[in-house]
């Protein structure tokens, strides 16, 4: 779960790490108010949306005047800022965070990641900051710094040192650099973060370390220990379908084509859409509706599948190991007669029970498609999706 | 003997009274596994399937001699399930339970070093299928009758893709000799290195076969090994081609982040170290039957 920038700001700053002072606007006129709460003659005005890159996309202000600020308001809320990071849809933006404008030194580059080779939380920093990380590997690699931490004693002091003196950061500043990196360090840790980025970690004119912008993810698995993080949940950016999805415990991913899938286990699930786009069709969705898949989450995972509106044909492609075939082709029959589907639908069935689901699904008397491999299932959904555009009909063969 | 486990293996069942780790219990039983007990805090004395319930592994182990375990526990309670495991003297764990928080299986893999090697225990999962050796003892949650046994040993993210693999050998007639699920998370047990280092040696394995998937370093760093110390042809598919990046596709680990990680730069890697890949998961069965007559 990604939150945003003011929110992880909030977050890091409670670990001990510096940030600006700033404040939170739903509206241009609070949006001025804020300002002249803080004081000061220069601000930044920054669009709260989940998603990098926004300086380029124009969700970055500086504003030297309330007028500015009234101007550069009006040109974000209820826009959709669209950056590299959040397709072309976009993301809506509601809230603004204006910040006092601080003179800058020199920007660092600061992330903490699950680093899956060494299964441990790895630091990354260049000198380099203000530029996305991507870049930094390509065009400085020789700028990155890079420490793994020991899980069961923290990031020490020296290594926090060692980070902050391989930056080139003067002494006198290295101890704030320490208090900066091991804030982060206790936040993913104490908060079951999958990522913290400072990007970038100024120097300002006048010595202090603050972090100008902050980015924090979290382990969706952890949530149920830190309901403080969850309500900081906001579903205003979030592809609807998808958190609807997630708030029925299924896993789906939105796509460009027509042929929605409905499949048990990622894999198999990532699999047949390989499959279908083989087989000369373009998948939906990535859909997988898990381990024990009741009757009554195959009849949700249609219903998901179906409310994208360019779904032409569906494609059910189930492999039964911790779940039986019986109970899926129940689930099947159930959710076509709930909810009168028209478009043809493809059944694959293979597994523990297999012959009963065959059995239900045969004795159903609705128009399965049925298919015993996984080829013939993507080519049988794709053939249907084919033919029911040639004929235009609602007519379905058996 | 098979790698990881045998016919005569004891087994233990950790979360044996939930209603799919009876059900899969059962299964167990069924197709021959020697299920000895289970671990349940708090219903130690019970039964299930008739199988003695106690309330630590430690218990479980005095009493039955139990060598490997399955665990069932929910993702909150689960990570400590494992370390109960590897601290009671069981060899080897499978852990099916799937959402376990990434930093608990940090701790997990830190705690198990506390072991030395030789005495430390082998863990495959969290968020897999287990471990079958057919014809011999089946630890995890596949179907059975999909494996014949025989000479292809099989490693695998996913659970229902290695059965889809599992199901087009059978067709052809080939049989595995064992078939190790990984998992999804990106925080495992053991890698696809791990299980290959032991097929490397397995009397009973001819040629492996990797089943991968987007993101992270795993098939990677699995294709450096083949090139310089596995001698059994190794053949692979990694699914995802169709997979955006960025977007996590399901199993926890299943995200394109890096340089490495698609599906499509994984096919590379692997083909340039000598494996051979099949192109879609369609032809997995026949990729392998290729390179087996092949070796013939």
């Amino acid at each position: 779960m990604d939150i945003h920038e003011y929110q992880a700001k909030e977050v890091l700053s409670n670990f001990g790490v510096a940030v600006p002072s700033g404040a939170l606007a739903y509206s241009p006129e609070q949006a001025a108010y804020r300002a002249r709460e803080l004081g000061g003659d220069k601000w930044i005005v920054k669009a709260q949306v989940h998603a990098g890159g926004r300086g380029k996309a124009g969700g970055v202000k500086l504003c030297n005047t309330e007028n500015e600020i009234h101007s550069a308001c009006d040109e974000m809320f209820g826009r959709k800022l669209v950056t590299h990071q959040t397709g072309p849809e976009g993301k809506g933006i509601y809230r603004v965070y204006v910040e006092s404008a601080v003179p800058i030194d020199r920007e660092i580059y600061l992330g903490f990641v699950l680093d899956r080779s060494s299964q441990r939380v790895m630091i990354v920093a260049s000198s380099e900051g203000g530029m996305e990380i991507e870049e930094i590997s390509a065009e400085r690699p020789d700028s990155i710094v890079r420490s793994i931490v020991e899980p069961a004693v923290g990031l020490q002091e020296f290594q926090a040192r060692e980070i902050a003196f391989n930056l080139g950061l003067e002494p006198r500043l290295v101890q704030q650099m320490v208090r900066t990196l091991q804030g982060c360090y206790s936040a993913f840790s104490e908060l079951d973060a999958t990522m913290v980025e400072i990007n970038p970690l100024v120097v300002t004119g006048d010595d202090r370390v603050l972090a100008l912008d902050a980015k924090m993810s979290f382990d969706d698995n952890a949530l149920f220990r830190h309901p403080q993080i969850s309500e900081l949940r906001d579903k205003s950016q979030e592809d609807p379908r998808e958190s609807r999805a997630a708030d029925r415990g299924l896993s789906y991913v939105g796509l460009d084509g027509n042929i929605g899938c409905i499949v048990n286990g990622a894999g198999l699930a990532m699999a047949t859409m390989d499959t279908i786009k083989l087989a000369g069709g373009e998948p939906a969705n990535f859909l997988d509706i898990g381990g024990g898949a009741s009757p009554e989450r195959v009849a949700k995972a249609f219903r998901l599948v179906l409310s994208d509106d360019n779904v032409q044909a569906v494609l059910v492609n189930i492999f039964a190991g911790i779940n039986r075939c019986d109970w899926v082709a129940e689930g099947v029959v159930q959710a076509l007669r709930e909810l009168q589907i028209e478009l043809p639908v493809v059944v694959r069935l293979a597994g523990t029970n297999v012959e009963e689901g065959q059995k239900i699904l045969a004795q159903s008397g609705l128009p399965i498609i049925r298919a015993t491999t996984l080829m013939e299932a993507a080519e049988r959904a794709v053939g249907a999706w084919k033919s029911d555009l040639t004929q235009n009909t609602k007519m379905r063969a058996v | 003997m098979s790698i990881l486990l045998d016919r005569d293996t004891r087994v233990i069942v950790q979360g044996i009274t939930g209603r799919m780790a009876r059900f899969h219990t059962m299964d167990m039983l069924n197709y021959g596994t020697n299920v000895v007990g289970g671990v349940v805090p708090g219903k130690g004395g019970e039964t299930v399937e008739g199988v003695p319930v106690f309330d630590t592994v430690k218990q479980a182990v005095e009493a039955t001699g139990a060598e490997a375990s399955l665990v069932f526990v929910p993702p909150p309670f689960a990570a400590d399930s494992i370390m109960e495991a590897a601290d009671a003297g069981i060899r080897y764990c499978a852990c099916i339970t799937d959402g376990i928080p990434a930093q608990d299986m940090i701790r997990v893999k830190r705690y198990m070093y506390r072991y030395p090697k030789d005495k430390r225990m082998v863990l495959t999962g969290p968020n897999c299928a287990g471990t079958i050796s057919p014809g011999k003892a089946l630890l995890g949650i596949m179907p059975g009758h999909i494996y014949l046994p025989g000479n292809v040993g099989i490693i695998g993210r996913s659970g229902t893709l290695g059965y889809e693999a599992a199901a087009q050998l059978k067709e052809r007639g080939i049989g595995v000799s064992t078939s190790v699920g990984i998992g999804g998370d990106p925080i495992n047990g053991s890698s696809f290195r791990d299980i290959l280092e032991r097929f490397e040696w397995d009397e009973d394995t001819e040629v492996i076969a990797m089943i991968g998937e987007i993101g992270g370093p795993q098939e990677a760093e699995a294709a450096e090994y083949i090139r310089d110390h596995i001698s059994k042809p190794v053949i692979a598919y990694v699914a995802g081609l169709t997979a955006p990046k960025g977007r996590t596709m399901g199993h926890a680990g299943a995200i394109i982040s890096a340089f490495g990680e698609s599906a499509s730069e994984k096919v590379e890697i692997l083909s340039a170290a000598g494996v051979t890949v099949a192109e879609n998961p369609a032809v997995i069965g026949e990729t392998i039957a290729r390179v087996m007559r092949k070796a013939a």
